[in-house]
């Protein structure tokens, strides 16, 4: 495809003291397609998606997001930027002392102050419900949901600006499999719904196989590889073949398998 | 630029519809004002998309809230935009965004109820609390190899010797204004010298331990229901039970031991610093010289004064500690319970050790303490 990648980095770096976490990192992110990452745990995924949404600043390298350079731009500035994006931490991140309701509100209160409280609350409302949570979750804290409706209002929140790109850290992680499997099917549907571009982090094998078009492998402080699963398989890279031909990775691919048999 | 016009003069078709024509972008950052544009026109209402370029889920929430509400009819929707305008409609169900809302009356009544069961429901567990530590120190007096001396020591650290310097500084200011306060109001009478005594049984009977105890109950108080209400969140609690480990044995047991034990201690280096602030104080400004001020201290202090002091310390360090132990093992679910309980460890401690020391005051005049 010739079309301009919606995230681009080149030669990203990062360090904390003596520790590289990325040396070099390059990596490309296609418009409308679902990127998942995986690595081994303390490969810098979360790091990398940090210094993409600006709250991690790089030692060296080079950022583009929406055709934008982020690096060493100014908060005002980026702001703009940042609104075409949005994004669902690990744990919701919900602020824990505002309502679902509200929690969905800020970003939108924040960026188009004119809207007037009714319009906010019905917009809020069908973000709510386009999450798949139930009718009365709008004026609940997030103290009183459970894990699973908890990352469903963080992605109301997410979705609250209508982004192009969504970031994802690890959505399944602690759900259980037929929650997991729901919110994988939620992601499926809203991307095709909202055209939304998935930069999504996940240590979850049913999921990579399930929703993801293209796979990035972080290891040895660099993207070793890029592409779909069938193209992963094919290279000879120790880490990756252990990680989708063990035991868990085998019984993930036959479960696509039965499947789509079934269908 | 986009721009909406709406002429219903000029372009109301053959039905006679208003036409709301949006051109260019019908997104979220035009909400407002697209909406006042559409909440402008009278039924009928038709709303023409042909010109819209791009169209984000706000927009198309607009437009489903016209045709829903105003039976408006849309035209020049091209395939995708009809799409995002069915998903919508599709995420139209009844949502509740804010709690219910009940009179000001009834809810400053169940307020004032809530409030008072809450209370009582407090006392209560802090009597269990109390109750449950008693038991685990009979425990432990069982079966001494279960007291954990590391861990009080460790404590005696945190609570006794950490907190010198404040303590010291602050009881040695409480003496200097004593004896400051006290040589003004004395001097109208012509009785300076009654300064000392002032000095030596305030310090002593009443304000270094009270002091003291304020103090500890801020440093050490505020910290044990910090430490143990993180710890009941990260779950450390629910894990030790799990191995066996009793938490009040192991956590609470110490901290109460190490803040009754250090009390007097403290207590009894603040009236010596206090002595000292004072002492210098009437030198200084009265100019009584150091011998004779502690010469007359001798004299005019009871030793009753020392024990009334002593006694009342390792009481309030005992009450501090439970209070503070008691309100972390309450803290349950999120991290903003541990600013509330650690605030109302150092509440609840503070006005206990008032009210202890006020049934101290009339227990020690009645056995003669005087």
């Amino acid at each position: 495809m010739s079309e301009q990648p919606i995230i681009t980095i080149r030669g990203l770096t990062n360090s904390f003291g003596a520790d590289k976490i990325h040396d070099g990192l390059d990596l490309d992110v296609r418009r409308g397609e679902i990127l998942g990452v995986v690595g081994g745990s303390g490969t810098g995924k979360s790091v990398l998606m940090r210094s993409i949404i600006g709250l991690q600043t790089p030692s060296a390298g080079e950022i583009e997001i929406l055709g934008e350079n982020m690096i060493g731009r100014d908060d005002a500035d980026a702001k703009n930027i940042r609104r075409r994006w949005g994004i669902l931490f690990q744990n919701g991140a919900l602020f824990s002392t505002l309502t679902v309701a509200e929690n969905v509100q800020v970003p939108i209160r924040e960026y188009f102050p004119f809207i007037k409280p009714p319009l906010l609350d019905e917009i809020a409302g069908y973000k709510i419900a386009m999450s798949g949570l139930p009718a009365d979750a709008g004026p609940k804290f997030p103290s009183e949901l459970s894990g699973g409706m908890r990352k469903r209002a963080g992605l109301a929140r997410a979705l609250a600006l209508d982004p192009e790109l969504l970031f994802l850290d690890e959505p399944t992680a602690g759900l259980d499999p037929i929650g997991a499997a729901a919110f994988d099917e939620l992601i499926q549907n809203l991307k095709q719904r909202l055209e939304l571009t998935v930069f999504l982090i996940t240590h979850d094998l049913d999921t990579l196989y399930a929703i993801c078009d293209r796979v990035a492998v972080l290891s040895d402080k660099k993207v070793v590889a890029v592409g779909t699963i069938d193209e992963l398989l094919a290279l000879d890279h120790p880490w990756i073949q252990e990680y989708f031909n063990g035991p868990r990775g085998r019984a993930a691919s036959a479960g696509l398998q039965k499947g789509h048999r079934a269908s | 630029m986009a721009a909406i016009t709406s002429d219903s003069k000029e372009r109301s078709d053959e039905q006679g519809d208003n036409i709301c024509r949006i051109i260019g972008a019908l997104t979220i950052t035009r909400a407002a004002s697209t909406q006042r544009e559409i909440d402008s026109l009278a039924d009928p209402l038709t709303i023409d998309l042909v010109g819209v370029e791009r169209m984000d889920t706000v927009g198309a929430w607009l437009v489903h809230r016209a045709v829903r509400d105003r039976q408006a009819r849309v035209i020049g929707a091209s395939p995708e935009k009809q799409l995002l305008l069915d998903q919508v409609a599709d995420a139209d169900h009844p949502t509740r965004m804010r709690p219910e809302e009940t009179n000001s009356a009834s809810r400053a009544l169940a307020e004032l109820g809530d409030w008072t069961i809450e209370a009582g429901r407090t006392l209560v567990g802090l009597l269990g609390f109390l109750g449950a530590v008693i038991l685990g120190m009979g425990k432990i007096i069982r079966r001494p190899k279960r007291f954990r001396l590391n861990a009080v020591v460790q404590r005696f650290d945190l609570v006794g010797v950490r907190a010198l310097g404040i303590i010291g500084l602050m009881t040695f200011l409480i003496g200097v204004v004593i004896g400051q306060q006290g040589a003004v109001q004395l001097a109208a009478f012509g009785a300076e010298v009654y300064t000392i005594n002032l000095i030596g049984r305030l310090s002593v009977r009443e304000l270094a331990t009270l002091m003291t105890a304020i103090m500890v109950a801020g440093r050490s108080g505020s910290a044990f229901a910090a430490q143990l209400g993180t710890m009941k969140i990260t779950e450390e609690i629910d894990a030790m039970r799990t191995i066996g480990v009793s938490p009040i044995e192991a956590l609470v047991i110490p901290r109460i031991l190490a803040a009754t034990i250090m009390m007097p201690l403290l207590a009894f280096y603040a009236m010596m610093m206090s002595l000292l602030g004072g002492g210098i104080y009437v030198w200084v400004d009265l100019g009584i010289p150091p011998a004779t001020f502690i010469q007359r201290i001798q004299e005019v202090v009871p030793l009753t004064d020392l024990w009334v002091g002593l006694i009342k310390a390792p009481v309030f360090g005992f009450i501090i500690a439970l209070a503070g132990c008691f309100q972390g093992m309450l803290v349950e679910g999120n991290s903003e319970e541990v600013g509330l309980r650690t605030t109302a460890a150092v509440v609840q401690s503070i006005f206990l050790v008032i009210v202890l020391d006020a049934v101290f005051a009339v227990f020690f005049s009645q056995i003669g303490w005087i």
